[in-house]
This record gives C-alpha cells, sequence and structure tokens, in this order.
C-alpha cells in the first residue's frame, strides 16, 4: 500500500477470530435456534468485520471504496426484498404450489 | 517499494492506485455472486422447501476445520503483504506459499468431504439442498484454486524484485474469499434446523 498508516496487529486478530470460530461452533451444542442463530450469523457478521476492516485494511480505505461496497450492498437487498414475495408468499387465488403437487416437475419432465 | 510494472498498478486518478480501486471493484461484482446465491438459499429454506433438512448430514468438524484453514490463510497472506512493505522479499515469497499450501489443505478436505458425500448418493441433482451446498462451495473452491494459481505466479515476480504491489492486491482478494466462507460455514454446517 503505497500510503502509510499503523499496521494493525494481525496475530491478535488471528487469536479473536479463532475465539470467534469456536463459539459459532459451540453454540449449536445448547440446541436453541435462537442462540444457534445468533453464535452463526452473528458471529459471521463479527467475523467478516474484522477480516474486512483489518487484513483487507477498509478502515485505512478512502471513502469511494465503502461507497461502492455499500451501493453494492443496497443492490443485493434489492435483489432480495424484491424476490422474497415472490417466493416467500403462497397465499392467493394465482398461486400455485407446484412443488408440493409435482406439476412443476412434470412440466420439466 | 518498487514501483516498475503495468502504470495500472501504480496510477492513482481516484487517490487510490488503480488496481486497488479494480480490485475492489472486482469484488464488489462478487458481492452478486455469492450474495444472490446465498440470498436465494435464505429465501428457500425460511420457505420451509423440502430438503433443507439434509444441513444435519454436513460434517461440522470439516467445516470448521477449513473455516481455521482459512482464516489461518488470511493471517499468512496479510503477513506477507506486510513483509513486502518492508521490503523483506524472502519472507514475503515464503508467507505467500504458506498461503498456497493452506489453500491446498482446503481443498483436500473439501474434496474428501464432496466424496464422502458423492458415496452416499448426496449429489448436485439430489435435493435444492445439495443443488446450493455443490454450486456454492465449488464456486467458491474454484476462487481458491483461481487465487492460488495467481499467489504463485506472484511470489516468483517478487523474488525477482518487481510488481511488490501485486501481494497487497491478490491478499484482498484472497480476504474476500474467507469472508464469503465465513458466511458459507455457518449457512450449510451449523443452522441446521
Amino acid at each position: 500500500m503505497s500510503e502509510t498508516h499503523e499496521h494493525p496487529n494481525y496475530v491478535k486478530i488471528w487469536y479473536w477470530l479463532l475465539v470467534l470460530l469456536a463459539i459459532s461452533v459451540a453454540g449449536p451444542m445448547l440446541e436453541v435456534p435462537a442462540i444457534t442463530l445468533i453464535t452463526a450469523f452473528g458471529i459471521a457478521i463479527i467475523k467478516s468485520f474484522l477480516v474486512a476492516a483489518n487484513y483487507m485494511h477498509l478502515k485505512f480505505e478512502k471513502k469511494i471504496i465503502w461507497l461502492l461496497l455499500i451501493l453494492a450492498l443496497c443492490l443485493l437487498g434489492v435483489f432480495f426484498f424484491g424476490t422474497a414475495p415472490d417466493i416467500m408468499m403462497t397465499e392467493g387465488d394465482q398461486w400455485i404450489d407446484c412443488i408440493a403437487d409435482k406439476s412443476c416437475i412434470e412440466q420439466r419432465l | 517499494m518498487s514501483m516498475r510494472g503495468p502504470i495500472a498498478t501504480h496510477r492513482s486518478a481516484t487517490g487510490i492506485p488503480t488496481g486497488r480501486l479494480a480490485i475492489w471493484w472486482l469484488l464488489a461484482s462478487e458481492v452478486f455472486i455469492f450474495g444472490g446465491l446465498i440470498a436465494c438459499f435464505v429465501l428457500f429454506k425460511l420457505n420451509g422447501t423440502p430438503g433443507f433438512e439434509d444441513a444435519s448430514l454436513t460434517s461440522v468438524t470439516a467445516g470448521a476445520i477449513n473455516t481455521f484453514v482459512l482464516l489461518t490463510s488470511s493471517l499468512s497472506v496479510v503477513l506477507a503483504h506486510a513483509a513486502i512493505e518492508k521490503g523483506d522479499r524472502e519472507k514475503s515469497f515464503k508467507y505467500i506459499w504458506y498461503t498456497i499450501g493452506f489453500g491446498l489443505v482446503f481443498l483436500i478436505i473439501k474434496t474428501y468431504e464432496y466424496t464422502g458425500k458423492i458415496i452416499h448418493g448426496h449429489t448436485i441433482t439430489d435435493n435444492l439442498f445439495w443443488s446450493f451446498y455443490y454450486t456454492m462451495t465449488g464456486l467458491h473452491a474454484l476462487h481458491v484454486i483461481g487465487g492460488m494459481v495467481i499467489m504463485a505466479l506472484i511470489s516468483f515476480d517478487i523474488r525477482k524484485g518487481y510488481n511488490f504491489q501485486r501481494v497487497e492486491l491478490i491478499g484482498i482478494y484472497w480476504h474476500f474469499v474467507d469472508l464469503v466462507w465465513i458466511f458459507l460455514f455457518p449457512l450449510f454446517y451449523i443452522a441446521n434446523f
């Protein structure tokens, strides 16, 4: 990197990542779905933040990179919420559950 | 730091070297590829689509070991970058090859997992869960292979004394590959309810 900045303590961050990995593996042992969700995906978000901020040096990057990534995530959100109703809403007169009645499989055959 | 090499690697029209900007641009597009697949997986899982209970058949141990391997490979590649910033070519070369080694270990474990699943009849056409599993982990593995090949090529340039800035660029890419796995691990191995 051409700009000068202090390097984070990479080994210390790696230790933290391993601690978080251990928690995410141990979480499901409690057999409580809500805790599993938090320890699995909540910790995945924290781990990804640690990697992006420190290893990818995102915390030292210029705003344009942040904007680029935020834009990508926003567009991903549009995709998710744009297609979610089509998959999640299974009520209504026009709805045919073709997976359950296997009609879409027959159509494909 | 050596500034020999293509102009795109050290030109800076936006205040960011063009090569680094290009890597971030690439990664923003990768967000759609993996993010789109993850979004589809989540939608089908939330909808209670049959087959997703097969997540209980994946090996948490193998997934956790692979997560450990990739996290460690991220450490080694960032240490390669830190070494080259200090002008230590040999140390950087060494760390790059450690990273390639970790990538290889990851692929061996993945191959072992694939083999076990296929032997038990869980192929890509078995049901929607396995379709997602093989598509996403397979695409991720291709990214790992691509990263390893590029790192090997860069390592020899480093030894010869040019294109040092590429260590950072491949590092950013490799960390992204690690990031993707950080999300694939809970998706396919942990959240099996």
